[in-house]
């Protein structure tokens, strides 16, 4: 028998999606049935709770949490979203109703042995109910209450190996696609850089010491399957710099129809028969595609390597040899100034070893930023208010028309003093000499 | 409940503590064939919706079966896919950037036992617990948010309409008809968490009135020059008011200059802004992420508002069907929702999707705004 009556929710576990509603009450149920004797650390209606407090805000059109929240763990200045619920005796399950960031696994592989032994600490110690996974890419613990974060991050370093995930004005948990793991198309191991720099980087993760939060994101290739060029401050998207591999007898199985274009994924409706002029050639943004006498070419000098050829006959076309990365930088919400895609900074850079190539980057960005940003100011912002010139400054690139996508249109330009012979000091004796007033 | 403590002794915190270890390495997690052929892949095929093969160089094969997931889980529905993945793929398993969850083996006759077997689990209400799908040019899971499940600054809920707007599409979850894939997002305030400003389809809450001031409390719950600085069209100020015969500091907001945004609550509690019969969500779409044949975009709003229906949010399940459909039956192949659109002219957009174009639509936030209206004599009737 359900502790609160959830007739709004209740008509969220029709339909043939699967129903978050059924799964909390499946748990609930699981803990007052209790079949392996746990002494549960939080309230055993914890759930119950949690679907309580939810109708009453799908009766009320509000949220039942009260503000913010600040709870962690010793050493650590992040980690832990504290939430409290604002009808705490109506609903003491979730009085206190704490969220865990994990740091996840890059590209999110797991084991079983390892989830169930996460679940056997969550189930003990927190609500038993979870999101897979945070839109950062943690995996969150969600619901516990104060005393039990300790307890919680003891267990989970010293049983599982695993460290907490980022929050606050600092170097988010970065998240990579699952890149060389399984796609033909990836241009660099994006789970290993992924790795590598959170673990470079983890006294900025856990300590924030920033104006404000900061995210990495791995994109194997322009397909942009972890969206970094819109989900993160720093956004490292693969490429390659010599021509695409073109196997001639796959794209005449393309045209004689052996091979689907774009590996199916358009099964579901009668496109007719494959159009390799119509789908590829006259779809290349650049124009730099010839299909004649039966022979595919492309014009390497053309190419902007936006994937669509590749994509659309995967088993004929390959990304090329000579791989690398491009880094954008600057993507953000629109709080305060506005949205933001990363803009592009360094148009190709090594990324193999320990990519030191890219942490130097990474660190000449941070003396700036951490300096120069104002308080809660994304890097994007620090960018629009103190220009991309002083971006490309610092990271020591040299401004080249890739940067752009148009050159500006007003005149208003700002020059070095340097560049301009005689410098700015001037005396206005001598300029009435020739001009009398 | 009995206190069981882990080992951790909170008279000497610091002893015996463990940080900085960051995440587990993902090798350890990896798939033997994945961890055999990694890098060396070399094509892929979609066998049929939810269903991926990938061919090695060397020849080896890895089937992978995507199931959509609710993103909020318990630790027994975690362990319910962990069954499944001991009985059919060796203990292995992942979860896309999406959120769905995929089960990979190495040879295609476990495929379709692993398929029966995901079928036939339902919870008990009657929903799938396993949809196979999300693939190709259809409708994958939604990224969301927290809403009224664990978040104070909502303007709406993000499981409820999830669930709604995937019941109500959920046969482009399960099939390949559409022009391209269909990016559905859902943020539940303008903080955008996640990935509403580049999908084809993004639902945003917004709040319609302007803060409450809890004057009494202004001062000693929040940094007032935070707030001040919070707002991005500077409605917000520092100023004293009486209350009881004392004086004292608050904040004051020119109502006819705020827009809504909550940023200011973000950052002080005395400014709650959350109201029931005002709130709602807002329709934006033409957006993405992927660099093919066009550069990445902004989605784009397209519905200033539509209230909150709970618990199926009705209104906004239809106006995203419809979007889908008119887009299924004009776009061309390979065309994004936002591609179509800048083809065809947003007239024409409003035009055959019926959709009402109202003043809420035209940027008015800064020198921006500008490049939005429209500077040529170029349109369509």
């Amino acid at each position: 028998m359900a502790k609160h009556a959830t007739p709004m929710l209740d008509q969220l576990e029709t339909g043939p999606w699967p129903s978050f509603v059924s799964d909390i009450k499946q748990e609930a149920a699981m803990r007052a049935a209790n079949p392996k004797g746990l002494d549960y650390q939080i309230p055993v209606d914890c759930p119950d709770d949690l679907l309580g407090v939810l109708e009453l805000s799908y009766n009320d059109g509000e949220t039942h949490w009260k503000h913010g929240g600040i709870v962690g763990v010793f050493g650590y200045g992040g980690g832990v979203i504290g939430r409290y619920c604002d009808q705490p005796e109506m609903f003491p399950g979730v009085a206190h109703f704490h969220t865990v960031r994990l740091n996840q696994p890059a590209g999110k592989y797991y084991t079983t042995d390892f989830l169930r032994q996460l679940c056997d600490i969550w189930d003990l110690r927190g609500s038993g109910l979870t999101n897979m996974h945070g839109a950062t890419g943690d995996i969150v613990l969600l619901g516990t209450t104060t005393p039990q974060l300790e307890e919680i991050f003891w267990e989970v370093t010293h049983n599982m190996d695993n460290d907490l995930g980022g929050s606050g004005s600092n170097l988010r948990t970065p998240a990579a696609c699952l890149g060389e793991s399984r796609c033909e198309y990836a241009c660099y191991d994006t789970q290993a850089a992924s790795y590598n720099l959170t673990m470079e980087y983890q006294d900025e993760l856990h300590r924030p010491a920033f104006p404000y939060k900061f995210k990495f994101k791995f994109d194997g290739c322009p397909n942009g399957c972890v969206a970094a060029m819109a989900r993160s401050d720093f956004s490292v998207v693969g490429t390659w710099k010599d021509s695409i591999k073109i196997d001639q007898e796959a794209v005449a199985a393309y045209v004689a129809g052996e091979f689907k274009p774009n590996a199916g994924a358009h099964s579901g409706k009668d496109w007719g028969a494959f159009d390799i002029e119509a789908e590829v050639i006259n779809r290349c943004p650049s124009a730099a595609m010839k299909w004649e006498g039966g022979k595919l070419a492309i014009d390497r000098s053309e190419c902007v390597r936006c994937m669509h050829c590749i994509n659309t006959m995967p088993r004929a076309l390959h990304i090329g040899d000579e791989r690398g990365a491009s880094i954008l930088c600057g993507a953000k919400a629109p709080i305060l100034d506005g949205a933001q895609m990363s803009s592009l900074v360094v148009p190709f850079v090594e990324a193999k070893g320990d990519f030191d190539e890219i942490k130097e980057v990474v660190e000449n960005i941070w003396d700036w930023w951490m300096e120069e940003g104002k308080n809660r100011e994304r890097l994007g912002e620090t960018m629009r208010r103190l220009s991309l010139q002083k971006l490309l400054e610092v990271v020591g690139q040299e401004p080249s028309a890739h940067n752009v996508q148009e050159p500006r249109h007003n005149p208003y330009i700002f020059f070095k003093e340097e560049e301009v012979p005689g410098g700015w000091d001037r005396d206005i004796n001598e300029y009435r000499k020739r001009h009398q007033r | 409940m009995a206190f069981i403590s882990s080992g951790y002794n909170p008279a000497k915190p610091m002893e015996g503590r463990i940080t900085d270890i960051g995440p587990r390495e993902f090798t350890e997690f990896l798939p033997p064939v994945i961890k055999a052929n990694k890098g060396k892949w070399a094509y892929h095929e979609i066998l049929e919706p939810g269903v991926l093969v990938h061919v090695g160089e060397s020849g080896d094969k890895v089937f992978t079966v995507r199931v959509g997931a609710a993103r909020l889980m318990s630790v027994t529905h975690i362990r319910e896919i962990c069954e499944i993945a001991d009985k059919h793929c060796d203990g292995y398993l992942r979860f896309t950037t999406r959120n769905n969850v995929e089960f990979m083996t190495d040879s295609e006759d476990k495929v379709a036992a692993l398929k029966a077997d995901l079928a036939a689990r339902k919870f008990d209400g009657g929903s799938s617990k396993f949809p196979v799908g999300g693939t190709g040019a259809g409708v994958s899971n939604i990224v969301h948010t927290q809403g009224w499940v664990h978040c104070h600054t909502p303007a709406t809920d993000a499981s409820g309409p999830v669930k709604a707007v995937m019941d109500t599409v959920f046969s482009d979850f399960q099939n390949h008809r559409l022009p391209a894939p269909v990016r559905i997002s859902l943020a539940c305030c303008l903080n955008m968490c996640g990935a509403v400003h580049c999908s084809d389809i993004g639902i945003v809450g917004i709040h319609r009135k302007p803060p409450m001031i809890d004057h009494e409390w202004t001062d000693q719950l929040c940094e007032i020059p935070l707030a001040v600085a919070s707002c991005p069209t500077a409605a917000v100020r520092p100023s004293k008011v009486e209350l009881e015969g004392k004086k004292i500091n608050t904040i004051a907001i020119k109502n006819e200059r705020c827009m809504y945004c909550g940023n200011c609550y973000t950052m002080c509690p005395a400014l709650p802004i959350s109201d029931g019969e005002g709130d709602g969500v807002v329709i934006m779409v033409g957006g993405k992420v992927s660099n093919r044949i066009s550069q990445p975009k902004f989605s784009k709003v397209v519905v200033a508002y539509i209230p909150n229906e709970t618990p199926r949010w009705p209104t906004l399940t239809e106006k995203i069907k419809h979007i889908i459909d008119i887009y299924a039956d004009h776009a061309m192949k390979y065309e994004r929702l936002g591609d179509w659109i800048e083809r065809i002219g947003w007239e024409k957009f409003f035009e055959l999707t019926g959709l009402e174009f109202t003043q809420h639509l035209i940027d008015d936030f800064r020198d921006h705004a500008y490049y939005t209206w429209r500077q040529t004599t170029q349109f369509k009737f």
